[in-house]
């Protein structure tokens, strides 16, 4: 199932697109995340924490921004392994675009599970997918509008 | 007449331990130096393994050892077989993948056996494993039966082309062709038989302890068949010679067939206690049970039945295509084919049968047989056709089974599929079974629920099946490579009171019980001074075990035979003691008595003068316990009619099951309770198929029906109090007169459900599970 949602961003989209790419927000803004390091241009290694349903694992995700289009937005997609709990796979098309001084940053987002993850929590994917990114481009934009909550 | 023997609905010696908590289960035997051992299971339904790493987990607290397929590979373990053998159409064997224990480089489906961790306590077990470094290359999956074989799919082994294991077809396909032609009418059926997860109450489990003293391997395993798995494990799989390997399947809870064959962690277990010299234990976890316990059913089938003006069967034709799952699980190759194909006549004298069956693998977990183990199949797809022909041709569900019943004169009856009947009175089950449904006053009833807005519908199923598994001639040829006799001992002791050893096991049967029933009625020792022992190939002699309701019908009469011989050699030590000839002495419950005379013994004494032959007949042994085996001479045939009825709310398509009729044949019955026991519970698993049951994997062959949460088990709310009676034959081809029943509900329960619900809704077919969801777009679409 995709899932597609958006954030009103009181920044211009310059702003928001440089963001986008500041590993030190994105680390941030990432709910569970330990750690997240570029290993190339738009390559990274993130630690992520994550609860699906009763499993909870910590996961090892290799990210990758591709279809790159500053500074309108690009495609932001992970991998991740869990170990005994399976493995996880995300991505987020974002999408930029220009809402008079502030910014419209909408985001579709895909996610599926394997393993442990999958026999226990394939009916929560989907909730917790879109939690997840909700709660990644709320802090982003919480960061951004400099009214930031935690 | 003695009290307690055959016919008496005695109480069931085993519940005294059961329901007081002193059942013995394999999870329940502990030994000194005990380890733990944890499987790393596959996450990917298919990848290949390019990388493990299994350092950090070796140094982990509490390890022992880590081994994967590799270790065993070294050691010349395994591989895991498939035990028959199914030509396909080219003339070849079944294509068979090499099925290691441990993955080698590859794995086929999600939880797909990779490495073991073995530790001190099992949370030292999980805790490394989640430090087992493995890289994949994950490749795309196939986990739907109906397209597994077309063009262009992923192919899973390189030995089976078109993920084909066999084709498989049966039959005289012209002279069916013919017969199609010229037909008056043709009724056709598409319909999916719903992959099952069998999930008995106990996990499987198994325990292996080494002695280095003696070289023995002890193994505790969750199995119906102690003796077949110590000769896979030792013939086949290398484990040890079999006189240094003992199997012991203690008290296990529920079997329903998944627990005959041999699994990889069995063997692992039994492998790495030798390696660590430690004993080793395993016992699934219900997700591991979901995962990798060998899954029932799941066939997609075309079926035609060719008629004339009167709904006279002329011909039938089936094509079938049955999911066997990654890999052959032990004897998983017979069950959509031998077991099926040869029950698609029915209890009708339909005179050309066309099977072809194509089974495929998929990256699913195996599938092998489950409770009626491609008879339900069989059962399913027949008299949903049957239902189908009634309404195309327009006659009563009832009149046209009536119409095409093979007549009771016409038995033994050799149908066109390999099997010959030698008993049954169809037309009588069928009869007794509308009569206790009151067939003739459902109009009325569905008036009545039709003015509370509800659809109400009847349904029958008028099954047969085969078991009593099975003459070794005839499996033989099939190309089983086993025999299937059983085996028996029967073993006075001095004092009087009677040990019994079969090889059969009882997981919920209550052989302990109807088995000391035989020994009461042929020998006239009271119940209480008998008891069945069975389950360790240490103490019983040998043995084929119990799965295909064979226990009575083929171990009852070994017990029988071993009696006889018993009996015969009394006499002899009964006509010394009472200085009679051999040829006068009588034997009668308990008592050898010289005719017309009141001198007579016990056999209780007769046993002890055999233990203490002070005073004996010359040349003749001491001792009172004989041996004896059977094989079969033909399957046993049980049969019966089924009725359903139930209501459907249209508004929510919730289906409730309002009245049960079971008519069923099974010959004679030893303990009516406990049959009657059985008849439910096979009804229950019946309808837990028909209306609540299916394993789901996703497109990309993910399990996601994985705990109780996913997938739903019948409950006690979801049947009504059934009506159980029997319209009983003889059958001529068992010494004992007995069929087998432990099959039957499963068998004919699902048809019953699924016909009930067409009648409701008056639709054509709809596939099983027949969920609410499903029922009411069912009803919606019907306006």
């Amino acid at each position: 199932m995709e899932m597609i949602s958006e954030q009103k961003i009181a920044a211009s989209r310059e702003q928001v697109w440089a963001a986008l790419n500041d590993t030190e927000i994105l680390k941030k803004s990432m709910p569970g995340c330990e750690s997240f390091d570029a290993i190339s241009e738009n390559t990274f290694e993130a630690k992520i924490t994550a609860k699906v349903g009763p499993v909870k694992a910590k996961f090892k995700f290799n990210v990758e921004l591709t279809d790159i289009r500053p500074p309108h937005g690009y495609l932001i997609s992970g991998e991740g392994q869990g170990g005994v709990a399976g493995f996880a796979k995300g991505s987020a098309m974002v999408e930029l675009s220009e809402d008079g001084s502030g910014t419209i940053l909408s985001y579709t987002v895909k996610a599926n599970v394997g393993g442990k993850l999958a026999q226990l929590g394939a009916r929560l994917i989907d909730g917790t997918a879109k939690k997840m990114a909700d709660e990644f481009f709320s802090n982003f934009n919480a960061m951004l509008s400099g009214n930031e909550s935690s | 007449m003695v009290d307690n023997g055959i016919g008496a609905s005695v109480l069931r010696k085993e519940d005294n331990r059961f329901l007081t908590g002193k059942g013995n289960y394999t999870d329940d035997v502990n030994v000194l130096g005990q380890t733990h051992a944890y499987f790393i299971r596959s996450p990917h339904a298919h990848a290949t393994i390019d990388r493990i790493d299994v350092s950090a987990a070796s140094a982990s607290e509490g390890v022992i050892a880590v081994f994967t397929g590799d270790d065993l590979e070294k050691d010349g373990i395994g591989p895991l077989i498939c035990g028959v053998n199914v030509t396909s159409d080219d003339g070849e064997p079944h294509r068979a993948p090499l099925h290691p224990a441990l993955a080698q480089g590859k794995v086929n489906y999600v939880g797909d056996h990779i490495a073991v961790v073995i530790a001190e306590t099992l949370a030292q077990a999980k805790d490394a494993a989640e430090k087992v470094e493995i890289d994949y290359g994950v490749l795309p999956a196939i986990a739907d039966t109906a397209t597994a074989a077309d063009n262009g799919q992923q192919q899973i082994h390189d030995v089976a082309p078109g993920n084909t294991c066999y084709n498989w077809p049966f039959g005289d396909k012209s002279a069916v062709e013919e017969a199609f032609e010229t037909a008056h009418k043709i009724s056709t059926l598409e319909l999916v038989n719903n992959r099952m997860v069998t999930n008995p109450m106990e996990p499987r489990a198994a325990l292996g302890d080494y002695n280095s003293g003696t070289e023995e391997i002890t193994l505790h395993v969750t199995t119906q068949n102690p003796h077949v798995h110590r000769l896979v494990l030792s013939a086949f799989n290398q484990l040890a010679p079999e006189h240094k390997l003992r199997v012991v399947g203690p008290d296990v809870g529920g079997g329903f067939g998944v627990k005959i064959f041999v699994y990889a962690e069995e063997l692992v277990v039994g492998w790495a206690c030798r390696k660590v010299n430690r004993p080793v234990k395993w016992t699934s976890d219900r997700t591991e049970a979901f995962m990798s316990d060998a899954h029932g059913r799941d066939h997609v089938a075309f079926a035609e039945m060719a008629m004339d003006e009167r709904g006279k069967f002329l011909a039938m034709r089936v094509n079938t295509t049955a999911n066997l799952g990654a890999y052959l699980s032990t004897f998983s190759t017979m069950v959509p084919s031998y077991l099926y194909a040869f029950l698609l006549a029915g209890q009708y004298s339909t005179p050309l049968i066309y099977s072809e069956v194509k089974a495929v693998f998929t990256n699913t977990a195996p599938v092998d047989a489950a409770r009626g183990a491609g008879r339900p199949e069989a059962t399913y797809l027949l008299e949903r056709l049957v239902d189908v022909c009634a309404e195309d041709i327009g006659l009563d569900p009832a009149e046209i089974r009536r119409r095409n019943f093979i007549p009771v004169d016409a038995f033994p009856y050799q149908t066109p599929v390999v099997q010959c009947y030698d008993s049954g009175d169809y037309p009588a089950a069928l009869e007794k079974a509308l009569s206790l449904a009151d067939y003739d006053g459902f109009s009325e009833r569905a008036k009545e629920a039709k003015s509370r807005g509800k659809r109400r519908g009847i349904g029958l199923s008028s099954y047969v099946e085969a078991c009593g598994i099975a003459p070794s001639a005839a499996v033989g040829q099939l190309g089983a490579g086993v025999g299937l006799w059983e085996s028996a001992q029967v073993r006075f002791n001095p004092t009087g009171n009677v040990q019994v050893f079969t090889g059969t096991h009882s997981h919920g049967q209550g052989h302990e019980t109807t088995f000391a029933q035989l020994i009461t009625e042929q020998l006239g020792v009271p119940l209480e001074n008998i008891e069945v022992i069975h389950g360790d190939t240490a103490k019983t002699q040998f043995g084929m075990g119990t799965y295909g309701s064979r226990s009575l019908a083929v171990g009852g009469v070994a017990i029988a035979k071993a009696c006889e011989k018993l009996i015969a050699k009394g006499k002899k030590i009964a006509a010394h003691a009472l200085e009679a000839a051999e040829g006068d002495i009588e034997f009668e419950e308990g008592n050898f008595s010289v005719a017309g005379t009141d001198k007579s013994m016990n056999i209780a004494e007769v046993a002890f003068n055999a233990y203490v032959p002070h005073s004996y007949p010359e040349g003749l042994e001491p001792g009172f316990d004989e041996n004896a085996f059977f094989d079969p001479l033909n399957f046993s045939f049980p049969a019966g009619t089924h009725v359903c009825e139930i209501e459907v709310d249209p508004e929510t398509g919730e289906v409730e099951i309002v009245k049960y009729s079971a008519v069923d044949d099974f010959g004679k019955l030893i303990n009516p309770m406990i049959v009657e026991g059985q008849v439910h519970g096979g009804i229950v698993h019946g309808v837990g198929q028909a209306l609540l049951e299916g394993c789901q994997y996703d497109a990309d062959g993910q399990l996601i029906t994985a705990s109780y949460m996913d997938y739903a088990m019948p409950r006690a709310d979801n049947v009504p109090s059934f009506d159980v009676d029997y319209a009983p034959t003889n059958p001529p081809d068992n010494p004992l007169g007995v069929k087998g029943c432990g099959e039957a509900g499963a068998i004919g329960a699902p048809p019953a459900v699924i016909n009930a619900i067409t009648n409701a809704l008056g639709i054509k077919h709809i596939d099983m599970p027949a969920t609410p969801e499903n029922v009411w777009r069912a009803a919606q679409s019907m306006g």
